[in-house]
């Protein structure tokens, strides 16, 4: 089994936060010439992208075009889908390919979280929600937990909202709410990477405001990989954008580029809302 | 033809004369089945609740549900009829030896109480019914969370619904030849918890592989995103909150390992039993001897033994008990069942 590098800067080895952790050189995530079919149907070709470490990557296109397929590569969350494979090219991730096979898919979703569109609280209380990964992880230590879970309800802009009701159950929170308490729950088990699939989907302007805001803060310690049909919240919150038609990519440049001066005529008359 | 006054003018017709008809058909059946069953628990709570509870303090027939049952003797003696139990009429043999000589009838089982069957009944439900929820949400589980979809599992869904349309008798067979013969475990508790367990099996996969199937694909891989292996999260995050679900399928499987005479015929349930399971040398080997059991006390004492004035008494007494016992553990696993569901709400 080959143990992904210990990051820099990782929580867990507590270094000050912000350091970059990898040279600027070379990209955190390297996805190389992939090409992804569902059984025979492909659904992603020849992808080559490179994801920079504690930068904000929005991936958009219009609906169909493979960007939630790419995300789930990149946490292997396609292995439960049957029939769901890679058929060409690779991923790597600290020059480590994702998909060789002494590597641990466990060892990777915990460097790898993932935020799903529908918020998925599970049905316990607040505090239990937040616990989950670090109870799987064997940690019993009462005292810990707490400061675990205090720590990421604040690093998800939660606790001030919910420290009087730890024990109530998630499920009474707003949907706003209950997409917060998702991401806290990723970040409580101190990923280094966390994918987010069209996170604002099913929320209010206001509620999305917040994780917008939410994302600009968690930037900093976080590489953040973000799906959304959003144009105006991935010229807002991304610092690089990757544009997707039929599988393809199209176009991945950095945001401002994307929006003002897009280099594909596709990607300009996708974000100037003539198509898609 | 005139034309009719307006477009809404009734007219007849055959699909409309056939509306009250069905009307009537299908109420009469409604009510047909109410009179039946209200019919019969009657009977059973009327005539058996004459046996069971009396008017004197403590106004429960205590002896008929604490002790073994015994034959009943009839004799005359002293001008009056006497009906004395076995330990009875051998006492009073003993202080009048006289007694000896005057003829009696006797009539088995009609004396004493059910105590054994009752103590059997539930030996019978609790163990196989454990039995059957371990193996069915072990088998649901692999099914549902475990196997891809293939020709394979397709055959293990078919012989599971044909498990489930298998005569219970035919059941009892199989456990006759495998447990009783095969494996040598006799006419024992053991035979009869797996055979039971066997008969409900189907039902349990069924209902568990609901129950799962009904828990939201979003906590399977929420919890799997952060991290945790598939049992983790199936022990964690689905099996807590499909419980309820799958208690709620299986209490209908009580009722029916309660109830079901024919599996127990050969392989679990003695005509009469002196010991109670427990009342054995080592503890192992209650498991290996056989138990009295409501239902098939309720056979033995209708058809088994000459039927007369006294027998009734204990026909519609364990009948009573008999329900009345199926109705409790029913309740005892609501009452879990809702616990469950209230703490792992969803
Ligand atoms: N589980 C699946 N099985 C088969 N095909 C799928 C599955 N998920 C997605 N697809 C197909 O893959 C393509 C890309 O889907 P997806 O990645 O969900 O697109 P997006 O997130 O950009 O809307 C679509 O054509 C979709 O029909
Ligand atoms: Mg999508």
């Amino acid at each position: 089994m080959v143990n992904l590098p210990v990051r820099l800067g990782s929580p867990a080895v507590a270094a000050p936060a912000g350091v970059p952790p990898v040279a600027p050189s070379r990209p955190l995530v390297e996805i190389e010439d992939l090409d992804f079919s569902y059984g025979v149907t492909p659904a992603l070709k020849d992808i080559t992208l490179g994801i920079e470490p504690r930068k904000v990557t929005a991936l958009i296109g219009p609906s169909g075009c493979g960007k939630s397929t790419l995300l789930r590569c990149l946490n292997r969350m396609n292995d439960l889908i049957e029939g769901a494979r890679i058929t060409a090219g690779s991923i790597r991730i600290h020059g480590v390919d994702i998909n060789q096979r002494d590597v641990d898919v466990i060892e990777l979703r915990k460097r790898v979280g993932m935020v799903f569109q529908k918020s998925n609280p599970f049905p316990k209380s607040i505090r239990e929600n937040i616990a989950y990964g670090l109870r799987l992880q064997g940690l019993r230590d009462r005292a810990r937990l707490d400061e675990i879970v205090e720590r990421s309800l604040r690093g998800a802009a939660l606790w001030e909202e919910v420290k009087d009701r730890l024990g109530e159950s998630a499920l009474g929170l707003s949907g706003g709410q209950q997409q917060r308490l998702c991401i806290a729950r990723t970040i409580a088990v101190e990923p280094e990477i966390i994918l987010m699939d069209e996170p604002c989907s099913a929320l209010d302007p206001v509620a999305t405001a917040k994780i917008e805001e939410l994302i600009q803060e968690l930037r900093a310690r976080y590489s953040i990989v973000i799906v959304t049909h959003n144009m105006q919240q991935a010229a807002r919150c991304s610092d690089q954008t990757a544009f997707f038609y039929l599988g393809r990519l199209v176009e991945h440049a950095p945001t401002r580029d994307i929006f003002t001066n897009p280099a594909n005529p596709q990607t300009e008359a996708y974000v100037s809302g003539r198509f898609g | 033809m005139p034309a009719p006054a307006h477009p809404f003018v009734s007219r007849s017709g055959g699909a409309r004369r056939l509306e009250p008809v069905v009307f009537g058909i299908s109420r009469a059946a409604a009510y047909l089945i109410l009179v039946c069953g209200a019919a019969v628990f009657l009977d059973i709570v009327v005539k058996g609740g004459a046996t069971v509870f009396q008017t004197r303090a403590p106004f429960v027939n205590v002896a008929f549900l604490s002790e073994a049952p015994e034959s009943l003797y009839v004799f005359e003696w002293e001008g009056r009829q006497m009906r004395l139990g076995d330990r009875e009429y051998r006492a009073f043999k003993q202080a009048h030896p006289a007694a000896a000589a005057v003829p009696a009838e006797s009539y088995v089982y009609s004396s004493g109480g059910i105590f054994p069957c009752i103590v059997g009944t539930l030996l019978l439900v609790v163990g196989s019914m454990s039995i059957a929820l371990f193996l069915g949400v072990c088998a649901a589980i692999y099914l549902n969370e475990y196997a891809r979809d293939g020709r394979f599992i397709r055959c293990v869904r078919l012989a599971i619904i044909n498990l489930a349309g298998v005569p219970s008798i035919v059941f009892g067979l199989f456990g006759f030849g495998m447990f009783v013969i095969f494996f040598g475990w006799n006419v024992s508790l053991l035979a009869g918890w797996f055979t039971l367990a066997f008969m409900v099996l189907p039902v349990v996969i069924t209902a568990s592989e609901e129950a799962l199937k009904a828990v939201p694909i979003g906590f399977r891989v929420g919890s799997l995103a952060l991290g945790a292996t598939k049992w983790q999260t199936i022990w964690r995050n689905v099996l807590p909150y499909a419980l309820p679900g799958i208690l709620t399928s299986s209490i209908l499987g009580i009722a029916r390992v309660a109830g079901e005479t024919a599996p127990i015929m050969f392989t679990a349930a003695y005509v009469v039993r002196d010991q109670l399971p427990w009342q054995v040398e080592r503890a192992m080997d209650g498991l290996f001897e056989g138990v009295m059991a409501l239902p098939y006390h309720i056979y033995v004492v209708s058809s088994k033994i000459p039927q007369n004035e006294f027998t009734e008494r204990v026909q519609y007494g364990t009948a009573f008990v008999f329900l009345a016992l199926v109705a409790l553990i029913a309740t005892t696993s609501i009452v879990l069942r809702n616990r469950l569901r209230a703490r792992y709400k969803w």
